[in-house]
């Protein structure tokens, strides 16, 4: 496998605040890659920095082996579907495809009109008159028609209703099988894009938190549901991420978990959940501003 | 689909659980990597670890340039696995709850043959 992106060291400071810190990962060529975190975690900043739309204050990040910063060849091989695009104002629906047309070598002008139909977007529409959801689905359709080798979506369905997300995770499937090609994507919906990723990077206070494949990330964590005293005695010197009691009852979740350590948690007459990898990341997350806090 | 278990792990089971059930029989065409993503809506790179895990197995095989195949006598090999974990799955537990519940093996016993008479 080939890195198609690789950082090191990648930091990017705006005054006081760093935005990405001491950021080192690499994301491997033909995968769906889901960069999740909290809102101001650093994910739009390290996408920029990854299209070269921003300076890095220090260290360095490649793209398909070279810095992508004002290099047009690197640029050309990869599209970048913000939220907050902002258009010219006179731009129509149109005109963005046309745009698109000019700009990705790559480009399918068919697909592109495929998708138009099947998300109904109003093409002859101004941009800034459009719904937050047809501005999504024009930023979608730009994203998968383009085909760029590497493809990133920084949170690409702001405002899309439930159909038209669903036709974008079979879309988003369907066209990656037919045309493998690196796609990042961000989303707050971790649940519902889960299943599509491969790898998931989770970002927190600007630094990398979690760096893993996705399927070996579900299934470490779990749930333990049991008297409090028989809970504490178990989970005491183990790696708990969160804990919640009722009455005599508590629930603690817990990553690490042999398979050994899970039979004696039923043996102690626990009763065992899995844990969904947005739960994880929620505990996750969560834990670690209190952390930075106290 | 559960999301809190790997998901090419339930991916494979669920194609033994359709082998084992006759709904796809010894010598028959598998779906293709492309259309289990489709249809589960994964990654087609989870989809191909799930198939791996039982081309592994010696349960499908491939056959180039067409697709993956059940292998002869996968049925009987899944049934003798599934066998031998059912104590632990699913006996185990049982007996554990009844347990609990402060319900007698002679109990159990007998609450399992009128489920089974049934």
């Amino acid at each position: 496998m080939t890195a198609v992106i690789e950082a090191r060291g990648l930091t990017k400071q705006f005054g006081k605040v760093d935005a990405v810190a001491d950021v080192t990962f690499s994301v491997q060529e033909h995968s769906i890659c889901g960069l999740l975190g909290r809102n101001g975690a650093g994910k739009s900043t390290l996408m920029r920095l990854i299209t070269g739309q921003e300076f890095s204050s220090a260290g360095e990040v490649d793209v398909f082996g070279r810095s992508p910063v004002e290099d047009a060849a690197v640029l050309a091989r990869t599209c970048f579907v913000r939220e907050s695009q902002i258009y010219p104002d006179s731009f129509r629906g149109k005109h963005v495809l046309r745009a698109a047309a000019h700009l990705f070598p790559n480009w399918d002008a068919d697909y592109a009109a495929r998708l138009v139909d099947e998300f109904r977007v109003p093409l002859n529409r101004r941009m800034k008159k459009m719904s937050r959801g047809q501005r999504s689905a024009v930023g979608v359709i730009v994203g998968l028609a383009a085909r760029a080798e590497l493809t990133l979506l920084d949170e690409p369905y702001a405002g899309l209703d439930a159909v038209a997300r669903d036709l974008f995770y079979d879309h988003l499937l369907a066209d990656y099988s037919a045309n493998p090609r690196t796609i990042i994507l961000s989303t707050h919906l971790i649940d519902e894009a889960a299943r599509l990723l491969d790898h998931v990077i989770v970002v927190d206070g600007g630094r990398v938190l979690i760096d893993a494949d996705a399927d070996s990330l579900r299934g470490t964590a779990v749930t333990l549901v049991g008297g409090h005293a028989a809970v504490e005695r178990f989970v005491e010197g183990k790696d708990v991420l969160g804990w919640e009691a009722i009455g005599g009852i508590a629930s603690v979740t817990l990553t690490g978990l042999s398979d050994a350590e899970r039979a004696d948690a039923v043996a102690a007459g626990l009763e065992l959940a899995p844990v969904s990898l947005q739960q994880l990341i929620v505990s996750r997350t969560r834990n670690t501003t209190q952390e930075v806090r106290s | 689909m559960d999301d809190g278990r790997p998901i090419f792990l339930q991916i494979a089971e669920q194609l033994e659980s359709q082998i084992i059930d006759g709904s796809m029989r010894e010598e028959t065409q598998v779906p293709s990597i492309n259309d289990l993503a489709a249809f589960h809506r994964i990654n087609p790179a989870t989809a191909l670890k799930g198939v791996t895990l039982l081309v592994d197995a010696g349960i499908l095989y491939k056959r180039r340039g067409i697709g993956m195949f059940v292998a002869q006598g996968a049925r009987d090999r899944l049934v003798a696995a599934r066998t031998e974990a059912f104590q632990d799955t699913y006996v185990r537990p049982l007996v554990a709850q009844a347990r609990a519940l402060g319900i007698s093996p002679e109990q159990l016993t007998a609450m399992i043959r009128k489920e089974a008479e049934q």
